[in-house]
């Protein structure tokens, strides 16, 4: 399958992406240049980490308006599968592709840690070959992770299975202790109701290979692999 | 004579110095070209008083591939067809005002040289000192000097890995910000700052520019200046995420046909940039002033000259060339402006509006004075170093409290407070993150690693600049040797006081002879550096503090040591000494000493021979994958590094035999070329063999296991209260 890895003047998680899902994972993979409008040779995109226009004015507030986002949101319409990762995440929710926000992390600090994603919903295109309730130690690298919508929302997400990772302990405890940024329920990524647009906060790319501490990530990129593979089968 | 002092304090020339360009331009100098020397005269920009010392340095390595001073940073040879470049660069009056900006910017700056030179940015490292944190101006540095190197750090998508940070008064009021880059080149992409022909374009590309920064190089950087808060205006104001489109813009236009030279634009900005790369080119060059797209109206060419806007960068271009590389910058969305061209002669002349302002040669303007000085060790020294240690007190308080206080204190206690709000995973390279004594990083496509350290301790330093420095290169070096990496090259960052005082000229004289003598004993190249001087706090000099950035090649990056104890059961080992603990000796400049008795002084040593055997053995045994873990013994001595393994490694450890009367020497001394191990039973006889065949003393401790840690029969510290002195004890000792 081919991904396309779309790349805004300031996003610099594009080459771990293509790194983690050509260079260890073996498949196809393209950068999409924020410019371009086509994307009909794409299987999956993946909107990489960084800080796109600068994260001027606010995180992802510049890159909805871009041309690629018209083709993200087009392609996201026809049901094709769409990952955010942090400033992604930032951009899909800027963008409306997702509800919610992410504010400044309640400790403003920015933040760099290992974190373990407790799984809430394995049955997403995302996260199918993880188990119900497994973690994942994969890496958050953020200033602004902490998500938050209104209560309808949230209610909505909950209710509807679309809350797909939560901050925990390693054993899967969900604690307020161990939530690094304040986000309502631990939330660390979410999909919109079809399904197929996720936004996580951690970054999958980041635990690619064991030797750089772990390949957890691998998990997403594989679901999304499996999923769109027998799609097409 | 027509010139004012005023106008000499400016630009910070002497009176003597103005004399002597008079005398070899054969006439008095021009207003801007007086602006011109004073940048470049700079100490900053002309190592005045460090030229001479500099040269005396090891340069020579059969992995060297650009020498130091050739280009913006030395380039070394890794094998595989890679290359890295790195260097250190000092941002320490800039953040003494503006701390944020002041960090920032030296962040960008050290970026801009590497990527310069053609390699990818893959790493930073940050060496700080600030006075004690208990004061809030320091409190006030400390947090705008971190959220700086933060924000412009984790905006721009390079991992910053490690580095230290250390308090003493002796920052107090002056703190230092040194940032080391190291970047790394493909196969023959390497850049060189120079044009090839005359005719080749001068292109400056990224930011436009403005009134910020003029003086940088001159005024703040290279004179004592007591009312700092007057220079705000000397500070430069970055934009991190227009460094990132620059770079990766610069480095696609290295793969254009006809782009033969790029620059940083730095310290002292166009002047600097565009004069020394007249000068690499061996050609003159023509400046249409009036070409530089500007942020602001009615800046005189004096200002454009000397303005340090951050984010730009000069290309040299072959003409005809220029419309594909002027695309890309379009591309990018930033701006590409020909503002010259090179060519035949020897001047550099500079036009505005089609007048010619000025036509100096640049050989004058380059070759800035060089002060020599006599070395003069002064008396108050030899009264430190003589001092009776023996004098010192056992304190009262039991080992153990103390053992917990140490592990508390500023200069100690863990920095995983600082280093979590830097982004150390981009770029997916991160194999040892910070916490440990070097990071290490794999290269992808290539089985081989590098380890980077940075070290100095500038108390030792102050206490001895000869053998504070060997000091600093053996521990910059035995850093990565606990990884399993081998040394291959050091850059340094000279800070020093001001020059023009006999104290700082010995220590000046004195570290560099030391760092010498030990690059040269480990046989390895010093390929870059930077001088900051005139660093003084209240009139009083800061400790010399040369810092010591150290690269480390591992041939399987798979086969690394880390710092934390492992299993319980193994054998707990101390490399390079015949006793466990430490003689009275130890105490000398120790933090133990500072930190419990509030005192600096005695008589640092250090065993060149031994430290380099030992360190030979401690990779011999990682590599024949003997170690299970491996830690330098440093600040606090063989204790802490015993607690520190301990706790990094979640487990506890028994050390046979106690510390005895002068527990307190034994237990925190200092004495250099130790390291501490553990290993598996087993691979004990097998250790035995790695040191008995090269000479190194060891000494079996202990053994890994439990919840606390104990030293003999009386000592004893639950695990868990360690865990909490080291890892609280920062964000204790520097909060409000």
């Amino acid at each position: 399958m081919k991904f396309g890895i779309v790349v805004f003047p300031g996003t610099w998680s594009e080459k771990d992406t293509h790194y983690a899902v050509n260079g260890v994972l073996g498949q196809d993979a393209e950068y999409i240049w924020h410019g371009d409008g086509q994307l009909d040779q794409y299987d999956a995109i993946v909107l990489p980490g960084g800080f796109s226009y600068g994260d001027f004015l606010r995180c992802g507030a510049i890159a909805r308006f871009s041309p690629v986002m018209e083709a993200v949101r087009e392609f996201a319409n026809r049901g094709g599968p769409v990952l955010g990762i942090c400033n992604g995440f930032q951009v899909l929710c800027e963008s409306g592709l997702l509800p919610g926000v992410l504010m400044r992390n309640d400790h403003l600090e920015f933040r760099c840690i290992w974190t373990d994603l407790k799984v809430e919903n394995a049955s997403t295109m995302f996260t199918s070959a993880a188990a119900d309730g497994q973690t994942l130690h994969i890496p958050m690298s953020h200033g602004e992770g902490n998500y938050q919508a209104d209560e309808a929302t949230i209610e909505q997400l909950e209710g509807n299975g679309q809350v797909v990772f939560r901050y925990a302990d390693a054993a899967g405890n969900v604690t307020s202790e161990i939530n690094p940024n304040g986000s309502i329920n631990n939330i660390a990524g979410i999909v919109n109701d079809r399904g197929n647009v996720m936004g996580m906060m951690p970054h999958p790319e980041k635990a690619s290979e064991k030797l750089i501490g772990g390949d957890d990530g691998n998990i997403i990129f594989n679901s999304m692999i499996e999923n769109i593979v027998s799609s097409f089968a | 004579m027509t010139v004012s002092k005023e106008t000499l304090d400016e630009i910070a020339l002497s009176r003597s110095e103005y004399e002597a360009i008079v005398e070899r331009l054969g006439r008095e100098p021009e207003p801007l070209e007086l602006g011109l020397f004073g940048a470049l005269w700079s100490e900053h920009c002309g190592y005045k008083h460090t030229k001479a010392l500099l040269r005396t340095l090891p340069s020579s390595s059969k992995r060297l591939l650009v020498a130091p001073g050739a280009e913006n940073a030395g380039v070394i040879d890794l094998g595989d067809g890679l290359a890295v470049a790195f260097k250190i660069e000092s941002h320490n009056h800039p953040s003494a005002i503006e701390p944020f900006e002041g960090a920032a910017t030296g962040v960008g700056g050290i970026i801009r040289d590497i990527f310069a030179m053609g390699a990818r940015p893959i790493a930073l490292l940050n060496s700080l000192r600030f006075g004690q944190p208990d004061n809030a101006r320091t409190r006030y540095l400390l947090n705008g000097v971190i959220g700086g190197i933060s924000s412009y750090g984790n905006c721009i998508g390079i991992p910053d890995v490690g580095g230290e940070i250390f308090f003493s008064d002796a920052y107090k009021g002056n703190p230092l910000v040194n940032a080391m880059c190291i970047g790394l080149i493909e196969d023959g992409k390497m850049a060189s700052a120079s044009a090839k022909e005359p005719g080749d374009l001068l292109l400056l590309v990224g930011a436009d520019t403005g009134r910020d920064g003029i003086h940088g190089a001159s005024g703040l950087a290279s004179r004592s200046f007591e009312d700092q808060a007057e220079m705000r205006s000397a500070v430069q104001v970055g934009n991190p995420f227009l460094e990132k489109v620059l770079i990766e813009a610069c480095l696609e236009a290295l793969d254009l046909p006809g782009v033969v030279g790029l620059q940083d634009c730095g310290a002292a900005g166009i002047t600097s940039a565009a004069i020394e790369m007249a000068e690499r080119s061996g050609m003159g060059l023509k400046l249409l002033i009036d070409e530089v797209p500007r942020r602001e109206e009615g800046m005189t060419p004096y200002e454009v000259m000397l303005s340090e806007s951050q984010e730009r960068m000069l290309l040299a271009v072959t003409p005809g060339k220029e419309g594909p590389v002027l695309d890309l910058f379009e591309k990018w969305d930033l701006d590409a402006t020909i503002i010259g061209e090179f060519e035949l002669g020897e001047n550099v002349r500079i036009f505005d509006n089609g007048v010619e302002l000025t036509s100096t040669p640049v050989i004058i303007l380059t070759d800035a004075p060089e002060y020599k000085f006599i070395s003069v060790k002064p008396e108050w020294l030899t009264v430190l170093q003589n001092a009776d240690l023996s004098a010192v007190p056992v304190p009262s308080e039991s080992p153990a409290s103390v053992l917990l206080k140490m592990l508390a204190a500023p200069n100690i206690a863990s920095r995983f407070p600082i280093f979590r709000q830097y982004d150390y995973h981009v770029q997916t390279n991160t194999v040892v993150e910070p916490g440990g004594d070097a990071a290490v990083l794999r290269l992808k496509g290539s089985k081989r690693g590098i380890a980077l350290s940075t070290d100095c301790n500038g108390r030792i330093c102050y206490l001895d600049p000869e053998v504070g420095t060997a000091i600093a290169v053996a521990e910059a070096c035995r850093n990565l040797s606990v990884t399993g990496a081998v040394p291959v090259a050091l850059t340094d960052g000279l800070n020093f006081g001001n020059p023009e005082t006999p104290d700082v000229q010995f220590q000046l004289n004195e570290s560099i002879a030391g760092m010498s003598r030990a690059a040269e004993a480990f046989g390895i190249p010093i390929v870059s550096g930077n001088a900051s001087m005139y660093n003084q706090s209240a009139g009083k000099d800061i400790y010399p503090t040369p810092i010591i950035g150290s690269l480390g090649l591992l041939e399987d990056v798979e086969k690394h040591s880390t710092a934390g104890f492992k299993s319980k059961g193994d054998v707990i080992v101390l490399l390079g000494t015949d006793s466990v603990w430490d003689d009275i000796d130890g105490l000398a400049g120790s933090e133990y000493l500072d930190f419990i008795h509030r005192k600096v002084e005695g008589q640092p040593k250090l065993d060149l021979e031994l430290e380099i055997r030992t360190q030979a053995a401690c990779r011999e045994a990682i590599a024949s994958g003997l170690v299970a873990s491996a830690h330098d013994v440093s600040d606090g001595g063989v204790a802490i590094a015993i607690a520190e393994s301990a706790v990094i490694g979640g487990i506890g450890a028994t050390i046979t035999e106690g510390p005895g009367d002068r527990w307190d020497a034994a237990m925190f001394g200092e004495s250099q070329s130790r390291i501490l191990l553990s290993v598996s039973q087993e691979n004990l006889k097998k250790l035995e063999a790695v040191t008995g065949f090269s000479n190194v003393p060891m000494t079996v401790i202990g053994t890994v296991g439990g919840d606390s840690l104990s030293f003999g029969d009386s000592i004893s510290v639950p695990l868990a209260e360690a865990d909490n002195a080291w890892k609280n004890g920062f964000s204790l000792a520097t909060s409000d």
